[in-house]
């Protein structure tokens, strides 16, 4: 029951995605001038902690933006309508969804643009694609959260950065960790207890809002 | 006056076991150990600082998740006054630990994973409070308030808790080169350390209550109806 009405929502995402398409194509256009402004101004990058600082900081700063539409793009009677017709959990959990989905194609789409304009450092692919995809995972649940708080008040997107920052803090941290490995001679094996660290915090935070969301749209 | 004893003993306790840790934590014997010399009479502040700050938000934390199962608006009060509490010993831990940093690592600020623990925690809870001020609607604002304590407490605790273990390299006692830990004080020093840590504790339950009334007071004063 759940899962059937989160496959609707998801799909609802989506198509409602491909028919406006202003969300995704802003938000690309958002990664690829922040990157072009980058590379303008640092001219080269030699160094490769650098290069990983400034690759994490524009993903968060994406992230914080693709993210913090998710409860505000459509009308309050069409929510209201939702939540007559799918239960809450459904409705949290399908937006996660979504929002991995949409992080996911962001942050390959990102790493891709990046390594172009910026030189390439990544030593171990592997490595660092598992690190950026937990990495939109855990993004995409976290600040689906912050999002769906931040939209019960009066100044949704100041308060989404402001909210955001500190709760992303040790996902990012985390994954600038493996990341760096992953840029000079990490293997997967030392790192396995960082990826496990980074997927324990993904089911704390989907749990911890599974339980919480329900509390926050009703009125 | 037999009265004021009763109701108020834990009061007077919570101040004579301050007093008494400011006074013996400066007099006792302490031993001489490298690099932090004297300044090690600082764990009876600054520790204690951070130990009754956890109290206070971990209580806030009650607070908010017993607001969410009742829906009972007093809850919400205590929670919100624990975290104004709970905030001013973070911010006297801060400064404790910047003046002690300061003498034994040389630098006030290092990039240590206890002290970006401590500086995002405090972020988190002034985020708390710009939360609050942004919704107007009582009884919607101590809900969503509470979930996002909720929320925040849970991530900061897997933040403070797990990472510094993951990452090895923290200048604090017991996790990097320094020769000092909590578990192996010397026993005149734990006479101070518990009793200044139940002291500080109990005097912050006491500031919690003060404010409690105060902004019962407030809102009687706002709408006298």
């Amino acid at each position: 029951m759940l899962l059937t009405e989160i496959k609707y929502l998801v799909l609802k995402d989506v198509k409602l995605e491909f028919k406006q398409r202003y969300a995704i194509n802003g938000i690309l256009l958002y990664v690829v001038s922040t990157i072009f402004v980058s590379y303008l101004s640092f001219a080269k990058i030699i160094d490769s902690a650098t290069w990983n600082s400034l690759f994490w900081i524009i993903m968060l700063f994406a992230a914080v933006n693709a993210v913090s539409k998710s409860f505000v793009q459509e009308s309050t009677s069409r929510q209201l309508y939702y939540y007559t017709v799918a239960s809450p959990q459904a409705i949290i959990l399908s937006k996660m969804l979504y929002n991995f989905i949409l992080m996911g194609v962001l942050s390959l789409l990102c790493l891709l643009v990046f390594t172009s304009l910026m030189g390439e450092f990544v030593v171990n692919y592997p490595l660092f694609i598992s690190s950026l995809l937990l990495g939109s995972f855990g993004f995409a649940s976290a600040l689906t959260m912050i999002a769906a708080i931040a939209s019960r008040t009066n100044n949704n997107f100041a308060l989404m950065a402001i909210l955001s920052f500190p709760v992303v803090m040790p996902l990012l941290l985390t994954l600038m960790k493996v990341s760096s490995a992953a840029l000079s001679v990490g293997t997967m094996a030392g790192n396995i207890k960082y990826l496990v660290a980074l997927l324990m915090l993904n089911i704390v935070v989907i749990a911890l809002s599974y339980v919480l969301f329900p509390y926050l749209w009703r009125d | 006056m037999n009265g004021f004893i009763k109701n108020n003993w834990w009061k007077l306790l919570g101040v004579a076991f301050i007093l008494y840790s400011i006074i013996a934590g400066f007099l006792i014997e302490v031993p001489d150990l490298p690099i932090i010399r004297q300044s090690i009479r600082n764990l009876f502040f600054h520790v204690v600082m951070w130990f009754s700050m956890m109290v206070m938000f971990g209580t806030s934390l009650v607070r908010s998740l017993r607001y969410l199962s009742t829906f009972d608006i007093k809850h919400d009060v205590y929670a919100i006054q624990s975290i104004n509490v709970g905030l001013f010993f973070g911010i006297m831990g801060i400064v404790t630990g910047m003046e002690w940093a300061n003498f034994t690592w040389g630098t006030p600020w290092t990039n240590d994973p206890q002290l970006n623990g401590a500086a995002i925690t405090i972020l988190a809870y002034f985020a708390y409070l710009v939360l609050r001020r942004s919704i107007d609607e009582e009884n919607k604002r101590a809900r969503i308030a509470a979930v996002y304590n909720v929320f925040a407490f849970v991530m900061l605790i897997v933040f403070i808790g797990i990472l510094p273990k993951l990452s090895d390299g923290s200048l604090h006692p017991g996790k990097g080169g320094s020769p000092m830990t909590v578990t192996n004080l010397d026993i005149t020093m734990r006479l101070v350390f518990y009793p200044a840590i139940a002291g500080w504790i109990i005097v912050g339950y006491w500031l919690t209550g003060i404010r409690v009334k105060m902004d019962k007071i407030r809102q009687h004063l706002d709408n006298p109806e």
